[in-house]
């Protein structure tokens, strides 16, 4: 038997003979909001997770996400709205009527039972009348212990497996109830960097593989962006925007989300008849762009080096440089006053300290200030 | 030395480790629990030995000896058995919901640590007597419980009680909700979740709490004696007839039924710490 406690294998797909046939479904909340002694968590959300998507749900802490997550689960009551399941409304639907499979941030594994019997539970609970037979049970927690890299792991206790072992576990206990989705709490939250990577990119393999409707809850921005087929960025408990990486990136709905996923920087500017001022120089606003007060958000790949002042470019002083993986960033003032702002640079090109530096910006993030 | 031509090390009695100051930390318990708990039971050996095993064992096989042994064995393993399910459930409650008097009653639950057990003997035997407030609903169906082995027995659950509460109520503190949670969405009813999630983890907590009502309640004297009647053959507890034997000046003779005690409840204790110690080898992964 392979050994499954190695990262390497954690990636490597094996086939099993576990059967998820069922077709997925999507989940639906319609206007949904839920308030907790009058502190608001969810505000009102209206969000499909299509079928068979991987949905990630996106914000800082306190935006609602854990809490929307947990609605959708049941474990939760909403204040108002709807929650469909397919076309089912399942707003109501106790928890263990609706079929989810849930996997809890810090695992909730039970301690005293063992591994198989932790991913045979959901499947011994049952009532006497669907309950499979107790080989077919063992040999279900046997494919599901193999489906997640863990086969021969069955007899151990959890207090006896790593941080990325239980995280498996979790997820086959989950899996083992055929849910009709798949809702997970920051997945990955408990894993140092390296089994975090590996365990993302297994994830996406499995999701492929099984078809689940599947909504997670992070606050890291990379996996949001890498693992899901659409983000859902929350602040406050609304739904700031739902889109893929792109779409979010390049072209972000609200001054949150420009500010909140990226290294952007945040500039104070004013808008008058079409140009941005920006430093010594100026930049064409967007057209018909409001005059006024505005907010610049600046990345920095957003900004190249000009070759020469002229139409549309600025300037910046460097005050600092550093090394960021196969490029160069240098740090820039480009008004006394406002935050720095970086810019990215080829390796081969050095700059110094105190250097004026040409600007273009390539693209536009720019909302009128509230 | 040979041992360290072969294993390249020196055997040591203690393994290094980052925690200081076993040496000193081991010497002071092991000399204070020798002068306060095993210097006492060598001398109580002592005493009974002047019979000698002999004389021990005819002391121990009388009749009344017996009787009393198996009276106060069985009720206090029938008090600690009632408080394991009473305990547990005076602790859910206290853990788990919160209403007006709550603090009230969890400070009521050590009160039959903290009153003098004789008090609450006569207490107890006031109420359960046949003319008491409790006692006088059982009279008339002719069940009598002040003066029979159902007083002691109610007489060592009221004794009994905080141990119980008062260990599993902290495990059950800390249980985590989302374990519940868990449970509930593998689809789960509330009571499958209880006996089959939350009941096995106190388990192991249970048992120490069961473990120190009973072992509490075979040492019982003040409050028993009030409400036990104290009927050789019926209602007589073995620490009375030691009680007894020392009024007569029989030391040896109260000794020797110490001494048997003593064996029994050890006996009892190290059976029920290795079920603690099988079931908790589970939770900590050794």
């Amino acid at each position: 038997m392979r050994k499954a406690s190695q990262l390497g294998d954690v990636t490597d797909m094996t086939d099993t003979t576990f059967d998820f046939s069922g077709k997925p479904i999507a989940i639906t909340a319609e206007g949904l909001a839920k308030s907790f002694l009058g502190v608001v968590a969810v505000n009102g959300i209206d969000l499909q997770v299509k079928p068979g998507e991987l949905m990630a749900l996106l914000g800082p802490s306190g935006s609602g996400k854990t809490t929307l997550l947990r609605l959708f689960a049941g474990l939760e009551t909403p204040t108002a709205g709807r929650i469909l399941f397919g076309d089912e409304d399942a707003t109501h639907l106790p928890v263990r009527e609706r079929r989810v499979g849930f996997m809890f941030q810090h695992y909730a594994l039970f301690k005293h039972m063992s591994v198989a019997e932790n991913v045979a539970y959901g499947l011994h609970v049952r009532p006497r009348r669907l309950r499979p037979s107790g080989a077919e049970i063992r040999k279900r927690a046997e494919d599901l212990l193999e489906l997640v890299q863990l086969p021969g792991l069955g007899k151990r206790y959890p207090a006896q497996l790593s941080g990325g072992q239980r995280q498996r576990v979790a997820l086959a206990r989950a899996l083992a109830v055929e849910p009709r989705v798949l809702l997970l709490d920051e997945p990955f939250g408990a894993l140092d960097a390296q089994v975090r990577r590996d365990l993302r990119r297994w994830l996406r393999e499995l999701h492929d593989r099984t078809g689940h409707t599947t909504l997670f809850v992070t606050h890291d921005q990379e996996e949001a962006l890498e693992l899901a087929d659409r983000v859902a960025i929350l602040n406050r408990g609304r739904l700031e925007q739902l889109g893929g990486a792109d779409d979010i990136l390049d072209h972000p709905a609200t001054p949150f989300v420009a500010g909140f996923v990226g290294d952007a920087v945040r500039l104070s500017v004013s808008v008058e008849a079409g140009w941005i001022s920006l430093g010594r120089g100026k930049v064409p606003a967007p057209f018909q762009f409001p005059a006024g007060p505005a907010e610049l958000f600046i990345r920095p790949y957003d900004l190249t080096l000009a070759h020469s002042t002229g139409h549309g470019t600025f300037t910046g002083k460097v005050v600092g440089t550093r090394r960021v993986g196969s490029a160069r960033r240098a740090e820039l003032i480009l008004e006394d006053g406002l935050p720095s702002v970086e810019v990215t640079l080829p390796l081969e090109h050095a700059v110094l300290k105190g250097e004026e530096l040409h600007l273009n910006l390539l693209t536009m993030r720019l909302f009128p200030a509230r | 030395m040979t041992v360290s031509k072969v294993t390249g090390q020196r055997f040591t009695f203690v393994r290094p480790s980052a925690l200081p100051g076993f040496g000193i930390t081991l010497g002071f318990a092991t000399t204070y629990l020798s002068l306060i708990v095993l210097l006492p039971l060598v001398v109580l050996v002592w005493r009974a030995s002047a019979l000698g095993l002999d004389g021990i064992w005819k002391v121990a096989t009388t009749p009344r000896v017996m009787a009393a042994l198996e009276v106060s064995f069985m009720t206090s393993a029938l008090a600690a058995l009632l408080n394991a399910f009473f305990g547990t459930l005076v602790a859910w409650v206290l853990v788990r919901y919160d209403f007006p008097g709550r603090r009230l009653l969890d400070a009521a639950v050590d009160l039959p640590f903290a009153l003098p057990t004789a008090v609450a003997g006569i207490a107890l035997a006031a109420l359960y007597a046949p003319n008491g407030w409790i006692g006088a609903l059982f009279a008339p169906w002719g069940i009598k419980i002040a003066f029979t082995p159902l007083g002691i027995f109610i007489a060592l659950v009221f004794i009994g009680l905080p141990f119980v509460v008062r260990t599993v109520q902290p495990v059950l503190q800390d249980f985590e909700r989302e374990v519940e949670e868990a449970s509930a969405t593998l689809g789960a009813t509330r009571l499958q979740t209880v006996f089959r999630v939350v009941l096995p983890a106190l388990v192991p907590a249970l048992v120490t709490g069961v473990a120190l009502a009973f072992a509490r309640a075979v040492g019982e004297y003040g409050s028993v004696i009030f409400i036990a009647g104290n009927i050789p053959f019926v209602s007589e507890i073995a620490p009375l007839l030691i009680v007894t034997r020392l009024e007569e000046f029989d030391y040896a003779g109260a000794s020797a039924i110490a001494v048997v005690m003593l064996t029994i409840s050890f006996v009892a204790l190290l059976i029920i710490n290795s079920v603690q110690a099988l079931s908790r080898r589970r939770y900590e992964g050794a």
